[in-house]
């Protein structure tokens, strides 16, 4: 599962709302082995393109010393599908690289629902899991299809049946 | 000469767990070569079949991407630092088509 602090989860989503109908990237850098998603880092799409996303590499590379020195390690790998579903493509599970990063998808294609969903990717095999979003204030009016569970301050979003 | 080399971690299961090891070679391509006979298996995950780098990883000296410096070509001085980064990239795009974009 994925728990991740909401203030964050509507930066990346503002992010991609911004690029759209570019795809947006970026990570979310958290102390190595929390498994807990603390800074929110949006990348340039060095692509430009509605259908491919990479960073920049000469850019990556500085945000990687940047967590190395800092004990970080890239938590969330996350980008956006301007008119797909929020499913990793091919093309996102052959570059797949970081076994411990939670990759999460954000499809933009509705104008007025953002579609948000998370993947561990490894050798190849995608698994979906859970996203449990932490100090929530609840929009009832929000993501409402994949909504099963919530608190005052915590929304479970459930994966979805049959993926 | 003693190159560092970088590790990241979807390459540590040949490195025994290691952030850093020490490699040697007069460009990328030997180093590759030096490090696979200590590290078996890890060229293979860098290289495609016909030889090349593959588009899936980012190898740098100091602070350039190898890509701009000859690629497996480019040349190793005593004391530089190689980096081995997974490229982050990816979308909706079919894999055929993003493949021939990045060359």
């Amino acid at each position: 599962m994925l728990t991740i602090d909401a203030a964050i989860l509507d930066a990346i989503v503002a992010h991609a709302r911004r690029d759209h109908p570019d795809e947006a990237c970026g990570i979310v850098a958290g102390p190595a082995g929390s498994d807990t998603p603390a800074r929110h880092v949006p990348m340039e799409n060095a692509a430009r393109s509605m259908t491919f996303y990479e960073f920049d590499s000469k850019e990556q590379l500085r945000l990687w010393r940047e967590m190395d020195d800092a004990d970080e390690e890239p938590v969330v790998v996350y980008h956006s599908h301007t008119a797909t579903e929020a499913y990793p493509s091919r093309t996102d599970v052959s570059f797949a690289g970081e076994p411990n990063a939670h990759y999460l998808l954000v499809s933009t294609r509705d104008p007025e629902q953002t579609e948000i969903r998370s993947f561990r990717i490894v050798d190849g095999a995608v698994t979906e899991e859970p996203v449990q979003v932490v100090n929530a204030v609840v929009d009832s009016h929000a993501v409402q299809s994949y909504l099963f569970g919530q608190s005052p301050t915590t929304v479970d979003y459930e994966c979805r049946a049959g993926s | 000469m003693a190159i560092e080399v970088r590790i990241p971690t979807i390459l540590r299961s040949y490195t025994g767990g290691a952030k850093t090891v020490e490699g040697a070679g007069d460009t990328i391509a030997d180093l590759l070569a030096d490090l696979d006979s200590r590290h078996s298996g890890i060229k293979a995950r860098l290289l495609t079949p016909e030889g090349g780098l593959h588009r899936f990883v980012n190898v740098y000296v100091n602070d350039e991407d190898v890509r701009f410096l000859g690629a497996l070509d480019a040349k190793l001085n005593d004391g530089d630092s190689v980096t081995i980064l997974p490229a982050v990239a990816g979308g909706a795009f079919a894999f055929a088509a993003a493949h021939a974009l990045r060359g």
